[in-house]
């Protein structure tokens, strides 16, 4: 059987999407071309579908602001939540009107309302094979972490006990978690990414005493404490 | 109620068979009702230890398939009339064992029993995990070296989330450290760990120090358990175990060197 000649099959497609909050063109080419400077090469040739919500019911000339992002090198392929009277608008220059599947949640700024720090206090011994993690938060540990054992923290880790497992503070970057231990004798000790192992500590002439451990540039540092 | 205790250690070869066949003896011995099961399916030792193979009929594989009833399976012991075996079946594996069929049988010996003994096998796969599932009391058997110790912490942990105590948030297993093969000269010339090593590792209340000892071999060729030998160091160790095990409180012995007397300096031992 001769393979027909085309095919008809749905699939989906990330566009980015365009909002457009004004129906002044001046100031869209203005706001546009600053953000292309930040990133030229991301937009060059970048399918988008312009969101009209902002305008309600308001004019605009759709073909102007076509041409606009036309010689910019923006390719349009089609609005969306248009007005009926933009959407005719849009017909008559070849534009799709395109339905928005579920709308992405648009992802939070990172700076915006970070979710509040936690503490975790753990009133027991942290037993070789058990592993303890608190997200965005710090760990404070009442009893000994065993060989074997593993506490993560994404802030500090305090241990009033012997450290003699794993401990992996700052576990999501932070640069500013400490580890705090009455008697460090680790396998491991980490912040942001930057381990020593026990030898490590040796050479510092803290093993088996108390300390804390912390990041300062690229090295981990430890100073003894009187506790 | 039945009082069960379980005696674990995770590391296999530490004196779990024999600590449970001593502890389940003394038990009897003082007058408590008490039966202690073999939960290592497949590898079945504790009826030899007790002396007792020979009279292995049915067994507990048998008794949670319902094959047997319970009181067709276990084993009098001959020294004490309070003392009873529950065998393992040695052609079957761990997973014989399972949770509804482990808690039926320890309900059943709840009504009859004072105290449960749970021989556990090594590890910390199926086998291990029942025996320790319904415990009451853990006792935790380590020897005076590292790896022993770190694998003793191990079952501390999996004591304190995989119990049935723990899943139900009912008050916690009661943990104890028996300290077993302790040899006060190797530890004095630093080539074992000390008691107060092991106790501030582990952090949990010391049972018994059980010394290294000829008795016990001794004990396990002829089962006879070696608390039945008052004579020997270990079976006076396991006394004063079992004896703390009922709340007394008595001071440790064996845990320091013993003098050679002159003879024996010059004549060697």
């Amino acid at each position: 059987m001769p393979k027909a000649s085309l095919e008809l099959k749905g699939s989906s497609f990330t566009l980015s999407v365009l909002h457009i909050n004004t129906s002044n063109l001046d100031s869209i080419a203005k706001e546009l071309d600053l953000k292309l400077a930040q990133a030229p090469q991301f937009f060059i040739g970048a399918p988008l579908v312009l969101n009209l919500s902002a305008l309600g019911d308001g004019p605009l000339d759709l073909s102007a602001l076509q041409s606009l992002l036309v010689s910019r090198q923006l390719v349009i392929v089609g609005v969306t939540a248009t007005s009926a009277t933009l959407s005719e608008q849009a017909k008559a220059i070849g534009l799709a009107t395109v339905k928005a599947g579920k709308s992405a949640p648009t992802p939070a700024p990172p700076q915006a309302e970070p979710t509040p720090k936690t503490t975790r206090i753990l009133r027991q011994n942290v037993r070789s094979g058990q592993q303890i993690y608190v997200k965005n938060g710090d760990l404070i540990i009442i009893g000994a972490v065993g060989n074997g054992a593993e506490v993560i923290a994404d802030g500090s880790i305090h241990i009033y006990g012997a450290l003699r497992g794993k401990a992996m503070a700052g576990a999501n970057g932070d640069n500013e978690a400490v580890i705090i231990s009455t008697c460090l004798e680790p396998e491991l000790i980490s912040i942001a990414g930057h381990y020593w192992l026990t030898e490590n500590l040796q050479k510092h002439g803290v093993a088996a005493k108390s300390g804390c451990v912390r990041l300062e540039g690229d090295s981990l540092t430890v100073e003894s404490l009187p506790i | 109620m039945a009082q069960i205790i379980v005696v674990t250690s995770g590391k296999g070869g530490v004196g779990k068979t024999t600590s449970s066949a001593a502890i389940a003896t003394g038990l009897a011995i003082r007058g408590h009702k008490t039966v202690v099961i073999d939960f290592d399916i497949g590898l079945r030792n504790l009826d030899l230890i007790m002396g007792c193979e020979r009279r292995v009929v049915y067994d507990f594989v048998n008794v949670i398939n319902g094959e047997s009833n319970l009181n067709q399976a276990l084993i009098k012991d001959k020294r004490s009339e309070n003392l009873y075996v529950l065998p393992a079946s040695q052609t079957r594996d761990k997973d014989a064992l399972t949770r509804e069929g482990v808690g039926k049988v320890l309900d059943e010996l709840s009504k009859d029993f004072e105290y449960i003994v749970c021989d556990s096998p090594a590890g910390i796969e199926t086998g291990a995990l029942m025996a320790l599932y319904f415990a009451d009391v853990a006792i935790v058997t380590t020897n005076p070296e590292v790896s022993s110790v770190r694998d003793s912490d191990r079952i501390l942990g999996i004591l304190q989330s995989k119990s049935r105590r723990a899943e139900q948030n009912l008050e916690p297993i009661k943990e104890y450290l028996l300290l077993t093969r302790y040899s006060p000269t190797r530890v004095k010339n630093g080539e074992m760990l000390s008691v107060a090593d092991v106790e501030e590792i582990l952090a949990i209340k010391l049972l018994g120090v059980i010394p290294e000892s000829q008795a016990v071999l001794r004990a396990s060729n002829s089962g006879v358990p070696v608390i039945m030998d008052q004579e020997s160091d270990a079976g006076q160790a396991y006394g004063d175990t079992v004896s703390r095990l009922l709340g007394e409180e008595i001071p440790l012995r064996f845990v320091t060197e013993e003098k050679k007397g002159l003879l024996k300096r010059i004549f060697g031992s």
